[in-house]
């Protein structure tokens, strides 16, 4: 018979496996493994809003009205960061403003990617002219500002959050269908794919089970830069009063109730703030982390 | 005297192309009127050079495309230009590909990707059963059981060819079509391939249709060889023939060309002058006149049919007989 | 005098799971007007080394050699503005794949003319001239009308002549051809093959040819080095190489070609050529090796560097080893 190789023993336990290759990848880009725990973290937050945050977001202590946070004259540190107009303590808020924003970056990133995924991968394989009907369709999407887009949208269907991450994901969905179809395109004239044809596989087969596992690198690298544009586009709509409406504690909403202080008391302003600028840069230094990981093209030999 | 496993009559192959933005549509005869027989058991060796319509023969053949015009008759069944071919006797004929790289699913692992034929076109079968024969298989090809649950990427070349021939025999086929099938490998590890494929079809009684553009392997693989030039056939009987015997001044140009690994063997080489023609405007009468050293006047304007001359046909007007 | 000798080069490139070793002191040594072919399967670092030579790797390479003199010069000690100086005029090199070799945006007339402007002192006039003069010598048809084509309008062979004439445009004394006719046909391959040989006798230019195809090899090749695993592991003139193969890599590799096969199974070399993460201890070849000890197993057998007929073999097949 054949030979049997003897030395597969040995590349097996040496070989990194195809996670520690990932890590190895991404590790070497300190700015996305910084982003990483900050974006972990942030999701512990979300998570434990409930017993991380000393207060409830909406307990109002008419004593403390407006105090400064605690190393600011006027402070103290039963209010860590000070509180709002009504006396509501800024940290609870902020806490539970992180677990708002996580459920909206992962619902908008949920619709989007599965619907642009399914309508990207129906464009790749059917082709013709049902391709070109939704290709047109999404640049015409992408014609509009999204944020305009969404505000129209919103104003249709009535300011609420569930409204404003319907809208927000429709804008995000066309950048899906054309990754994909792209993917579907570069893998569909290999041969495993005309292989799985030979044996008979069916073209939903195809789609899902055969071509669908090898396009994933970059859709997971735009799902998690999409992630941090999505919890953006919210806190402009909210900040617009669109988006959530008060007394939620959503970070945008929160920015645009303490715009009439925003000379009085610079800390109901500039916390959200922060808090929604440290949660995307984190998010899309590990976007970049990812992509130099599982891009293949961008990989050194 | 063996059965025909496989009968092609007539079987050609056109693609319409546009040349440029706003050209012309181009017809491009990728495989032009093509008969030949194959018996089961045997192997039928396809040779020529790049654009001479071997792998459009293979795709043909292999049932990822149908013939444009014409039919072959395999095991008893009957393809024709407009009918689909039905699911058995699809599942009676596969291929293994050139690049072994390319033609296994880098998501799937060892297990799915032998199991997956058996599980589309058996639903009959219990996953313990496909499993059973998936590790027979693996065995056969001379791999190891424990090789099951591992991922492609973790196989050298060599070995990632005996896995995609294990998938292809998962259906049990009668006919496989082997495109270059070790051309991208290492001399070491081609002739392991070679040998595995001449005991396969020992112990299987396979029939091959092996398409190759190297001639030292062809001439150790084939029984008969179909020697093809720009889409048509220009010379076939069996490798003995072919390689004593070349009639026609391509196949005696091919054999010329092709290195020996024999540094103290003295050459009288044919040197082939100029390029192969674009196939989109091949030249008229014999495709291969304008760069043939024996072509005159009529080769220029009729096309030679291709003729039985002895026991193997030749297509050329002035056949060279020794 | 050799034209270029180095001795005891060693590659090592960085990677993220460690150092990996790609080429392992090797010595080359090319006369003037030899052709010297390097053969050896991939992962033998064959293309690697000359790489080396031609100062051509990328930073994660680490290259370290005894010395590198190449027509008197010693290539480690220069700087890239001297060596590029040398690369591309007196030492120059082709590739496997002619269509990538050219930058498909421009002419061929524009990059043969480029070519000559880096390295001669020609004015413009000159420069096509000469340009014209480099297409006729490497066998392309109507060269005035060919200057004005793109790479993709020519075929594979065509666009390999055309870098053959950018190679030899100012007159190398050494043209490296890393696989010249893999990617082409036969027939094709013949011509390519024919016209790297005359050029090499009527223009006094050294070729190092390297291949896998031992078939080109017996037929082009003056002297053969064989390498397995980035070590070479013996050098013999072609006839003796193909006659008498010394070490037992050579002997099995040569004995798996089909066209000396005797029967229907052909002898073949068990396992593969060992990577980054395999790399067995003593001589690399023990693991396949029908003829290894225990010494194979541990010790790295050393080829005594001056005899040049030395094998890195404990057991050097002799002169009565069979071909099969």
């Amino acid at each position: 018979m054949a030979i049997v190789d003897t030395q597969i023993e040995a590349i097996e336990q040496q070989r990194p496996g195809r996670f520690r290759e990932f890590w190895n990848y991404f590790s070497e880009n300190r700015g996305a493994v910084a982003g990483l725990i900050v974006f972990l973290s942030f999701i512990l937050i979300a998570i434990f809003a409930d017993v991380l945050a000393p207060y409830s977001p909406s307990d109002q202590y008419r004593d403390h009205l407006l105090q400064p946070p605690f190393w600011q004259e006027g402070g103290t540190t039963e209010f860590l960061l000070g509180t709002d107009a009504v006396g509501r303590d800024m940290l609870s808020r902020l806490i539970h403003g992180a677990r708002f924003s996580f459920f909206i970056g992962l619902i908008v990133v949920s619709i989007s990617l599965l619907s642009g995924v399914t309508i990207g991968l129906i464009a790749g394989f059917v082709g013709g002219w049902v391709e070109i009907m939704i290709m047109r369709l999404m640049d015409v999407i992408l014609a509009f500002p999204s944020l305009l887009l969404a505000l129209v949208m919103v104003a249709i269907l009535g300011p609420s959050l569930i409204n404003a991450m319907l809208a927000i994901a429709i804008v995000l969905q066309p950048q899906y269908v054309r990754l994909t179809r792209a993917a579907v395109l570069a893998e569909l004239p290999k041969d495993y794919v005309t292989s799985a044809r030979m044996v008979g596989s069916g073209t939903l087969r195809l789609m899902f089970i055969t071509v669908l596992p090898n396009c994933l690198a970059p859709i997971i690298v735009q799902a998690a830069l999409s992630f941090s544009t999505a919890i953006l586009d919210a806190a402009a709509l909210g900040f617009l009063g669109l988006g959530a409406q008060p007394p939620k504690p959503e970070w945008g909403t929160m920015l645009s109730e303490a715009r009439e202080f925003i000379l009085r008391a610079w800390w109901l302003v500039t916390l959200p703030g922060l808090a929604i600028l440290i949660t995307v840069l984190s998010i899309n230094l590990m976007g970049d982390g990812l992509r130099d990981a599982l891009d293949p093209k961008l990989k050194r030999s | 005297m063996s059965e025909t496993l496989l009968q092609a009559e007539g079987i050609n192959r056109f693609y319409t192309v546009r040349t440029g933005l706003f050209g012309k549509s181009a017809t491009v005869r990728a495989l032009s009127t093509t008969s030949f027989n194959l018996q089961a058991g045997k192997t039928l060796a396809v040779v020529g050079e790049s654009g001479c319509g071997k792998s459009t023969l293979a795709r043909v053949i292999s049932m990822i495309e149908p013939p444009g015009q014409g039919s072959f008759t395999l095991d008893g069944t009957t393809i024709k230009a407009d009918e689909p071919a039905a699911s058995e006797i699809r599942s009676s004929v596969q291929l293994v590909f050139q690049d072994p790289y390319g033609s296994l699913n880098p998501r799937q692992k060892i297990s799915q990707i032998l199991c997956e034929p058996l599980l589309i076109n058996k639903p009959e079968i219990t996953a313990a059963q496909r499993e059973e024969q998936a590790r027979e298989m693996l065995q056969l090809v001379g791999l190891r059981t424990e090789h099951y649950d591992r991922y492609p990427h973790m196989f050298s070349g060599g070995q990632r060819q005996r896995i995609a021939i294990a998938r292809a025999l998962m259906l049990r086929p009668k006919l496989l079509v082997l495109d270059e099938p070790v051309s991208a490998l290492d001399l070491s590890i081609q002739s392991q391939i070679l040998n595995l494929l001449v005991e396969l079809q020992d112990k299987l009684n396979l029939t091959y249709l092996f398409i190759s553009h190297d001639l030292s392997v062809v001439k150790h693989m084939a029984d008969e060889i179909l020697v093809m030039y720009l889409g048509r056939v220009v010379e076939s009987g069996s490798t003995e023939e072919i390689f004593t015997n070349p009639q026609h001044p391509y196949t005696q140009a091919l054999l010329s060309a092709t290195p020996v690994a024999d540094p103290t063997l003295e050459k009288n080489r044919i040197q082939l002058e100029g390029e192969l023609p674009s196939p989109l405007s091949p030249p008229s009468g014999c495709a291969f006149n304008p760069r043939c050293w024996l072509a005159q006047d009529q080769c220029k304007k009729e096309s030679p049919e291709l003729e039985l001359q002895g026991t193997h046909s030749v297509s050329c007007h002035f056949p060279q007989r020794c | 005098m050799a034209l270029l000798e180095v001795n005891n080069l060693t590659v090592e490139f960085k990677t993220s799971q460690g150092p990996f070793r790609a080429v392992d002191s090797i010595d080359v040594a090319v006369g003037a007007n030899d052709v010297l072919a390097i053969v050896g399967e991939s992962g033998s670092g064959k293309s690697v080394s000359m790489l080396a030579v031609m100062g051509l790797l990328p930073w994660t390479a680490t290259v370290t050699a005894d010395s590198m003199m190449f027509n008197g010069v010693d290539l480690a000690g220069l700087d890239s503005k001297q060596r590029r100086d040398i690369v591309g005029k007196d030492m120059s090199m082709i590739f496997q794949e002619p269509m990538s070799s050219l930058n498909p945006c421009f002419t061929v007339g524009f990059q043969l003319r480029e070519a000559l402007k880096a390295h001669l002192p020609l004015s413009r006039r000159e420069r096509k001239h000469r340009a014209v003069e480099l297409l006729e010598m490497v066998g392309i048809p109507e060269p005035t009308k060919r200057l004005g084509a793109f790479p993709h309008q020519l075929s594979g062979g065509m666009n390999q002549r055309v870098m053959i004439a950018m190679a030899i445009a100012c007159k190398p004394k050494l043209l490296i051809a890393d696989e010249p006719t893999t990617a082409l046909d036969v027939t094709i391959q013949a011509q390519i093959l024919e016209l790297l040989l005359e050029l090499n006798q009527q223009h006094d230019m050294a070729l190092v040819l390297i291949t896998h195809d031992m078939g080109v090899v017996a037929e082009t090749a003056q002297r053969v080095s064989v390498q397995y695993a980035g070590q070479k592991v013996e050098e013999q003139s072609v006839e003796a190489l193909f006659a008498t193969p010394r070490h037992p890599y050579t002997h099995a590799l040569l004995a798996a070609l089909p066209e000396r096969a005797t029967g229907k199974m052909l002898p073949s070399i068990p396992g593969v050529v060992p990577g980054q993460f395999d790399r067995p201890s003593g001589c690399l070849f023990s693991p396949r090796c029908e003829f290894a000890t225990e010494l194979c197993v541990k010790e790295v057998p050393i080829a005594n560097s001056d005899d040049p007929t030395s094998v890195r073999c404990h057991y050097p097949l002799g002169k009565s080893a069979s071909v099969a």
